[in-house]
This record gives structure tokens, sequence and C-alpha cells, in this order.
């Protein structure tokens, strides 16, 4: 219900932006200097000579049905464009994201159990800096580095067969899944270092020390479930996050997914295309934090049934 | 007659220590400052002026080195800063001016109301508040300052705002809140004198922190070509124009970027200083 009510709110939003996109999409479809009738003609096609509300009833019609549309510019259907692009998109977040949580979570844990050591304390520095830096830029000293004067990786740009040759676009994704993932993993470890410090400095864990058991034992045997309900929290916005950032880092690495189409369809005015983007984006945002309240509540029965936003 | 506010207790306040942190921070974004306020008056070079050959490396009379185009990087990055600044302060300014309101206002708010507040806070934060820039700066007439602004304002407010609502309801809850209702105080000056003071420090803490992602957010808007074109360009698209030649100068596509996380670090520093000063109790988990 609440994903529904998100959802349809989110593509008002994202109609109303579209509409204050100067100019009319028809403009697209005309040469210069075409005739009263032709535009007329044209804005008859896109639909932009009808009453705003009708536009809107239309728009909205159209995605419930999953409807995209055609676009203006290369007259090939914005599902199919965006499915194709979601091969790239897709595998580069995912990576991204588990190579992350790969590298958070241990350092993260280690950075609280052992904050009063050289390394804990190296680890928290090192991430202070990570959140400081913008993921383009990363992307950018990174070409510099492996591609530029090592030649380990290419700096830029997808194979033409996309996944028919796996390894050359496993190749392509290297760098910008590291660029992400540095990033990323900066981060999410920030918050697993928090929500471990809470877990060490709990009444329970000092209760379950108390009765006798190892701190490491009573860290995995208490520490894990308390500690993951924050952690789940901040994975799905993370996650989401992640799949946004792709849309700055496949311009650094000239990558054909979902953000490359996103920024032409803006410098081509290409409505159909924008618009496609943005509302799969929005969806596919909500659904991960949908998932992610979902995790939660299996995790900590003392969420099922609270009231939303509270307790946070 | 007012009632202290949480967590201030004034006798030893005086001699409380200044978190290095704090210092730290306060020194890094003094930094910048004083750099942007230089350039109104006074710049190494002409910012549009071709001083130099091109893709010069650092020497004494270029700091960074030039662009592709002969002009003085470091000049260039001085600017960068004034347009880094003003974006930082203008988007929380409009993020704190609507996000305070819309919070306070939640809670104060019937519960159906508050509620409804509550969700809508969710969503726009849940909303991809980079696209959301770049559809609003895309809508504006070229690629405008004052439009990036607004978008990452209008951003930043709603995580403020949800902030706002959560400290707020706690602090109403109180004792004191209770004893200057029954002394007659109206609702205004109780949020005034009593609620403000005491959710404010964890707010500049958050403001601090919003500062500086959207420092970020506006590199990333000009990086991708929506911000303004050089010579005041911000250190999104000096970077950008860098990239093209980072093989033949590597320098350039390094120094903005410094510059950028100096601002970004300072900020994060001073969020954590400030949070510590405001309370000591947290300072043993550093």
């Amino acid at each position: 219900m609440i994903l529904l009510f998100s959802l349809a709110i989110a593509s008002a939003v994202l109609f109303v932006l579209l509409r204050l996109l100067p100019g009319d999409p028809a403009s697209s479809l005309i040469a210069v200097g075409a005739d009263p009738e032709q535009i007329a003609a044209a804005r008859r096609q896109v639909g932009s000579d009808l009453p705003l509300f009708e536009q809107f009833l239309h728009f909205a019609t159209n995605l419930a049905r999953f409807d995209l549309g055609v676009s203006f510019v290369s007259r090939t259907s914005v599902a199919a464009e965006i499915g194709a692009r979601l091969t790239v998109t897709v595998p580069l977040t995912l990576m991204a994201f588990a190579l992350a949580v790969v590298i958070a979570i241990p350092l993260g844990i280690l950075s609280a159990v052992k904050a009063n050591t050289w390394y804990g304390a190296a680890i928290s520095t090192v991430s202070q800096l990570g959140i400081a830096i913008p993921v383009f830029w990363v992307g950018i000293l990174l070409v510099a580095v492996f591609a530029v004067n090592m030649r380990v990786f290419p700096s830029g740009g997808f194979p033409p067969g996309g996944w028919s040759d796996p390894g050359a676009a496993l190749r392509a994704l290297a760098l910008p899944t590291i660029t992400i993932a540095i990033v990323m993993s900066a981060s999410l470890l920030r918050y697993v270092r928090s929500a471990t410090q809470d877990v060490v400095d709990s009444d329970y864990l000092r209760t379950a020390r108390a009765l006798g058991s190892g701190f490491t034992e009573a860290l995995v045997r208490h520490g894990v479930r308390n500690g993951a309900v924050p952690v789940v929290s901040i994975l799905g916005i993370e996650l989401a996050t992640t799949f946004l950032g792709a849309v700055v880092v496949e311009r650094v690495f000239t990558l054909p997914g979902l953000g490359s189409m996103l920024l032409l369809g803006i410098e081509q005015r290409d409505y159909p295309n924008v618009q496609g983007v943005l509302f799969i984006s929005t969806l596919i945002v909500l659904l991960v934090g949908f998932a992610a309240d979902i995790i939660q509540r299996l995790i900590d029965p003392r969420l099922r049934g609270a009231r939303r936003g509270e307790g946070q | 007659m007012t009632a202290t506010p949480l967590g201030v207790i004034d006798a030893p306040k005086s001699r409380r220590k200044l978190p290095l942190t704090l210092v730290v921070g306060l020194v890094l974004v003094g930094l910048h400052v004083a750099l942007a306020l230089l350039t109104l008056f006074w710049t190494p070079y002409g910012p549009a002026d071709m001083a130099g050959g091109r893709l010069e490396a650092p020497s004494w009379s270029h700091w960074a080195g030039t662009d592709r185009l002969g002009r003085d990087l470091f000049t260039q990055i001085m600017i960068g800063s004034r347009i880094a600044l003003m974006v930082g302060a203008g988007a929380v300014a409009i993020g704190a001016a609507i996000g305070v309101t819309l919070g306070v206002l939640a809670a104060f708010a019937t519960r159906t109301l508050d509620d409804a507040l509550a969700a809508t806070f969710d969503i726009l934060i849940a909303f991809p508040t980079l696209l959301l820039a770049m559809l609003v700066v895309a809508a504006s007439d070229g690629a405008s300052l004052g439009s990036a602004i607004i978008a990452l304002g209008v951003a930043i407010s709603a995580i403020v705002a949800r902030l706002t609502r959560i400290l707020a309801k706690r602090v109403l809850e109180m004792d004191f809140i209770t004893a200057a209702r029954t002394s007659g105080t109206s609702w205004p000056r109780i949020v005034i004198e009593h609620l403000l003071p005491n959710i404010w420090p964890t707010l500049m803490v958050n403001f601090a922190l919003q500062f500086g992602l959207a420092v970020i957010a506006e590199a990333s808007l000009s990086y991708l070509g929506l911000g303004a074109p050089p010579p005041n360009a911000s250190w999104g698209r000096l970077l950008q124009e860098a990239q093209g030649t980072v093989y033949t100068a590597p320098f350039g596509a390094v120094a903005p970027g410094i510059a950028l996380v100096i601002l970004v670090i300072g900020m994060n520093l001073l969020a954590d200083g400030m949070r510590d000063f405001a309370d000591p109790t947290r300072r043993r988990s550093r």
C-alpha cells in the first residue's frame, strides 16, 4: 500500500517536473522553420495539445500498464532501451554493492571493537576521507592510475557485444565497480562501526559477559542480530544510492547504462526516455527500501506493527 | 524564567577544552572562506586571462598549473571555493528554513497531520536527490547556480524536517515544557525560548554534514555538464575538463579535487567537533 502510494506521489512529482522543462516536447519532432500546421500535428502526436490534467491521466495510465512509450529521437521502444541498458547498470550496482559490503562489514566491526588500537583509528580516519570524496573524482584518479599509467583495465566503454563476451564485459566494469565500492564502503563502514559500538556498550552484552560467555561469543550470539537492524536499513539506502551514483560513474567511464540514457535524454529533450528512466529508477529505489523494511522486521520482532518513522 | 537547556551545564563550560576535531575543522573551512573572500578583491590572474602556456605543470608562477586554454588553475580553484561555499550555504539556508519550520509544525500538529507530514518527509528523502537536482537544473534556462542551490535546498529540507520533528517531539514531552505551559507561556514563546535552543546543537551538526553533501552534489552536477561554464566554474567542471587531458596533464585532475575534499572534510570535522562539544559524553567513542 505504502509502496503504491509513494510511487503515485513520485510519479506526480515527476510529471510536474517534466512539464517544467523548457520548450514543447513536440519541438524535437519538427524541423526549423516548420509551418503552424506541422507544429500542431507534432503537438497532437506527442499529446502536448491536451489540457494538463488529461496529459497527466494519460501519463499515469500508461505508467500503470508499464507502457513507457516510444523515444522521440530514435523511435524505439523506451522499455526495450531501458531493458538493454539495465544489463550494464544492474550488474555494476550489484557488484559494487557486494564489494562494498565485503569491505565495510568486517572493517567496521574491527574498528569498533579495536577502537583503541592504531589500526582501529587508522580505519576510522581513512573512512572519514572516503566520505568526503566525490565518486566521479575517485573514478578519474583510478583511470589515471590503472588505465593510463599501468594499462591494466580499459579507461572506459563497454564491449559492443555486451555480455556475449563476459570476460571483456567484466573487465570493462572492473574500474567502475571499484570506484563505487570505495566511496560506498567508507560510509557503510561508519554505520557498521557505530552499530557495533552500540552493541559493545550495551547492557545486554555486559550481562552476557557477566554470565560467563566470552567476548566474541557474546558478540556473535547477541550482538549480530541487534546490530544488524540499523545496518540493514542503511544497506537499503546505500544500495539505492549506488544505483543512482551509477549515473555519474557511467559518465566517467562512458558506459552505456541507464545514467547515460538519462543525460542524453535531457540534452536531446527526449521526454519519453527521461520519463521512463526516472520512473524505473524511482521504482527500483522504492522497491529496495521496501525490501530493507521487510528484512528489518524479520530480524527484529519489535519492529512488527510499529508505526512508520518512529523508534529510529 | 527559562529552563536550563538540556546537556548544557553552566559551571564547567568555561573550562571545557575545544575538541581537536572542531579546531581542525574550523581551520580547514576557514582556509576556504579566506580564499573565497580574497577572490572578491584579488586573484593571482584574471579568471579568463590566458596567462600561461597550455597545460603547464605547477610552478612558482602557476601554483596549480594551467588549463588547456592557458588559464591559471589556482585562480579558478579559488573561484571554485567561492562557488562551493555559496552553494553549501545557500542550500543549507533554504533547507534549514523550510525544514525546521515544517518539522516544528509536524511536532505540534494533530496526530493525523503529523502522520501525513512524516510520510511525506520519508517519500521526499527516498526520492533521488541528484536526479531531482538534475531535472530542476535542466528545467531552468541554461545551467544556473541558483537552480542548483534551490534543488539541493529542497532535498535538504526533507532531511532537516524529519530530524527536527523527531527532536522536537522528544523535547515537547519534557517536564519543563509542561511547566512553561502551565505558567501561561504562549506557544510561539515556547518554540523560540525553550524548544529551539534545545534542539539547535543537534541541528547545527546536521547542517554542517548537509553542507558537505551539498558541495559534493553540486560538483557532481557540474561534472555532468549541468553547472556554470569556466572561467567561473565550480570544481566539478574543472575536473570534467581536466579528465580529457589526464594523459598529458594529470595535475589538473588532482588539484580541484583536493580543494573539494579539504572543504568537505573540514565541514565533517566541524560537525563531529560540535557534537563532541555539545555532548562531552560522546567523546570517548571517538
